[in-house]
C-alpha cells in the first residue's frame, strides 16, 4: 500500500512537471516561483522545528550509553561512550554526526534452526554513510550552478568527484554511490519482512523522491543532455534575485527542480528532520554528569521542604529524652 | 527555550550553509556568457552552421567529441557525414573544431569557466595558437 501510494505521488509530480514544462508561463511557476516557495518553507520550517524542540525541558541526563560511566579512580571510564565532560561530548557527537557510530552498533536478530541468534549487521551503516556523504558532496557540487565565479572549494569537490575521468562529461563517483545506496535503502524495505512490516508511506516517499532526483540528475548529465549554461543562468538568477528564464531548457530539468522543491518543502515536516534532530539527541549530546552537577527539574513547583536539620532543631529535646542520637548537642 | 545559545549557533551554521550561494552573489546580476563566433574561418562560411544542429552542439558537444574520438581511435573512421547538411568533416578535435573555433578563449573557455568545467583534453591535444599566446 505505502509503496504504491508513495511511488504514485512521485510519478504524479513528474507528470505534472513534464506537462507544465510545455507552457512558458508554467515554466516560470515551476522554475522560479516553486523553488523560491519551497526554499523559504525549508528554511523557516527547519528553524521553527528546531526552536520547537528547544522548548522541551532537559531535566536531567539520560545515560543510555555503551560504556562505563565516570566512577572511582581505579575504574576505567569509557570517555567517548560515556563522557562526563564537554570535550567528551563533542567527541561523541562528532562520531555520531559524521560517522553514525550508533548505527555501527546495529545488530540483526535471526532465527537459525529454531534458535534466535543475534549478529552484527554493518550493511545498513555502510550504505547510510555512503548515502549521506554522497548527498553532501552532491549538494556542494551543485553550488557551481548557483555561484559565479565558482569558488575554489566547489571546483575541488567537482574535480575529486570526477577524478576517474570516465567519459565526457566525466562520471561522478557520488552519482554511483548515491544511487546504489538509495536502492539498498529501498530494497531493505521491500525485501526484509521485518522492516517492511513497519514501513509507512512516510518511509517510502522520501526514498522514491530521492531516487527520482538522482535519476533525473543522472539522465540530464549523461543521457538527455540539457543546456547547462542556460540552466546556470536560471539558478544564478534565483540566487541573486534577478530571475531569468531562457528558452530551450529541457523539460527534464523542470522535473528535477519539481522533485527538489518537493523535497525541500516536505523536509521540515518529515522524518528527514533527523538532520537537525541528530544534534538535539539528548542521549548523545548530554554529558553524563548526573552525580556531579545538580540538575534542577525546570518544571518543579516550589516544594515545601523540611530538612533534617530543622527537624532535629524542632524535636531535639524529645529525641534526647527518648535516647535517640542527635547530630548537634 | 533550553540551551538556546548553543542551538542558535547551530541554526546560524545551518542558515549560512544553505544561503551561501545567495550571500555570495549579494544580489548582483551576472550575465550568462556569449561565446564569440567571429573567427576568420567562420566568417568565410556562407552558411554559418556547426557540424551539427546548434542546440545539439550546445548541450551535447562533449558526448559528440567522445563519439568522434571513438570513431577515430577505435574504428579508424576519419570522416564524419553531418546529419545536418550532409557535409563531410574530418574527425579531428584540433583540425576541425578548433579550426573554425580558433578563438578557444572566447568560445570554449567562456562557457567552461562559467560552468566550472576544465576539460582535460588539452593535456595532450594542442590548443589553437591564438588562445595559447593570450593565456
Ligand atoms: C565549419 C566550421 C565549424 C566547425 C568545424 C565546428 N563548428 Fe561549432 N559552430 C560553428 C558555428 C558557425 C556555430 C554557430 C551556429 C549558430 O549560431 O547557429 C557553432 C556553434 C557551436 C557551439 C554552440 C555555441 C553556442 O553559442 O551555443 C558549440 C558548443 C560548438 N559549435 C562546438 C563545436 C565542436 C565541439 C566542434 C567539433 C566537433 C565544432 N563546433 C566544429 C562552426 C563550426
Ligand atoms: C555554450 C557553451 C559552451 C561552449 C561554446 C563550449 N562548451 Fe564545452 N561544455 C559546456 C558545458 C556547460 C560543459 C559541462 C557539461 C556538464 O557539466 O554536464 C562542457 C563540457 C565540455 C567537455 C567535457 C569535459 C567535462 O569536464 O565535462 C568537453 C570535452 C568540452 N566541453 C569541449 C568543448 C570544446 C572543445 C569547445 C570549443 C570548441 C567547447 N566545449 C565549447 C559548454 C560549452
Ligand atoms: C592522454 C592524452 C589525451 C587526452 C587527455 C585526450 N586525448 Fe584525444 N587523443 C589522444 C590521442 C593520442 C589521439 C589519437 C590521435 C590520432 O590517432 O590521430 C586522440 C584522438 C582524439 C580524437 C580523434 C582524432 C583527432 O585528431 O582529434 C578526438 C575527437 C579526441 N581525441 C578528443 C578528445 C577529447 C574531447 C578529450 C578530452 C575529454 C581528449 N581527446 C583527451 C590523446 C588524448
Amino acid at each position: 500500500m505505502g509503496i504504491q501510494f508513495s511511488l504514485g505521488v512521485v510519478l504524479a509530480i513528474a507528470v505534472a512537471a513534464l506537462v507544465g514544462a510545455q507552457v512558458k508561463g508554467l515554466q516560470y511557476v515551476l522554475g522560479i516561483l516553486l523553488p523560491y516557495a519551497a526554499f523559504a518553507t525549508f528554511l523557516v520550517g527547519f528553524v521553527w522545528r528546531v526552536l520547537y524542540w528547544a522548548k522541551s525541558p532537559v531535566p536531567f541526563r539520560i545515560p543510555t550509553t555503551a560504556g562505563q560511566e565516570f566512577s572511582l579512580p581505579w575504574i576505567k571510564q569509557a570517555k567517548l561512550d560515556n563522557p562526563s565532560t564537554l570535550p567528551g561530548v563533542l567527541g561523541r557527537m562528532f562520531f555520531e554526526v559524521f560517522l553514525f557510530r550508533s548505527l555501527f552498533r546495529n545488530t540483526k536478530a535471526e532465527l537459525r534452526s529454531g534458535n534466535l541468534v543475534y549478529g552484527p549487521s554493518k550493511w545498513l551503516w555502510l550504505f547510510a554513510l555512503l548515502f549521506h556523504w554522497s548527498f553532501f558532496v552532491i549538494a556542494v557540487r551543485h553550488f557551481r550552478l548557483f555561484m559565479e565565479p565558482v569558488p575554489g572549494f566547489v571546483q575541488l569537490f567537482d574535480h575529486l568527484d570526477g577524478i576517474l575521468q570516465v567519459g565526457a562529461p566525466p562520471l561522478y563517483l557520488t552519482d554511483v554511490f548515491f544511487t546504489l545506496a538509495i536502492l539498498f535503502l529501498l530494497g531493505r524495505r521491500f525485501l526484509d519482512a521485518k522492516v517492511r512490516s513497519l514501513s509507512l508511506p512516510a518511509d517510502y516517499f522520501p526514498l522514491f523522491l530521492l531516487l527520482g532526483i538522482a535519476v533525473t540528475g543522472i539522465l540530464m548529465r549523461f543521457f538527455v543532455r540539457v543546456d547547462i549554461v542556460g540552466i546556470k543562468s536560471i539558478l544564478v538568477g534565483l540566487a541573486t534575485f534577478h530571475p531569468t528564464l531562457p528558452d530551450g531548457i529541457g523539460a527534464i530539468f523542470f522535473v528535477h527542480v519539481a522533485f527538489v522543491s518537493t523535497l525541500l518543502a516536505y523536509f521540515p515536516f518529515s522524518k528527514l528532520m533527523h538532520f537537525g534532530g541528530v544534534f538535539l539527541s539528548p542521549t548523545r549530546n548530554l554529558a553524563n554528569n548526573n552525580r556531579m552537577v545538580r540538575h534542577v527539574n525546570p518544571w518543579n513547583y516550589p516544594v515545601k521542604v523540611h530538612t533534617y536539620e530543622a527537624y532535629e532543631n524542632e524535636f531535639r529535646d524529645i529525641m534526647k529524652d527518648a535516647g535517640i542520637p542527635v547530630e548537634k548537642e | 527555550m533550553y540551551d538556546l545559545n548553543k542551538i542558535l549557533v547551530g541554526l546560524a551554521i545551518f542558515l549560512l550553509f544553505f544561503t551561501f550561494p545567495i550571500l555570495y552573489g549579494m544580489g548582483s546580476a551576472v550575465p550568462a556568457p556569449k561565446p564569440k563566433l567571429d573567427t576568420p574561418e567562420i566568417q568565410k562560411l556562407t552558411d554559418k552552421k556547426c557540424v551539427e544542429d546548434t542546440h545539439f552542439m550546445r548541450t551535447s558537444h562533449m558526448q559528440f567529441l567522445n563519439y568522434w574520438r571513438d570513431k577515430a581511435v577505435r574504428e579508424d573512421q576519419r570522416t564524419y557525414d553531418s546529419k545536418l547538411n550532409g557535409k563531410k568533416y574530418d574527425i579531428s578535435l584540433q583540425n576541425t573544431c578548433m579550426k573554425c573555433h580558433s578563438n578557444k578563449k572566447d568560445f570554449c573557455d567562456s562557457c567552461h569557466t562559467y560552468a566550472s568545467v576544465k576539460p582535460y583534453c588539452w593535456d595532450c591535444h594542442i590548443e589553437p595558437k591564438a588562445a595559447k599566446e593570450s593565456m
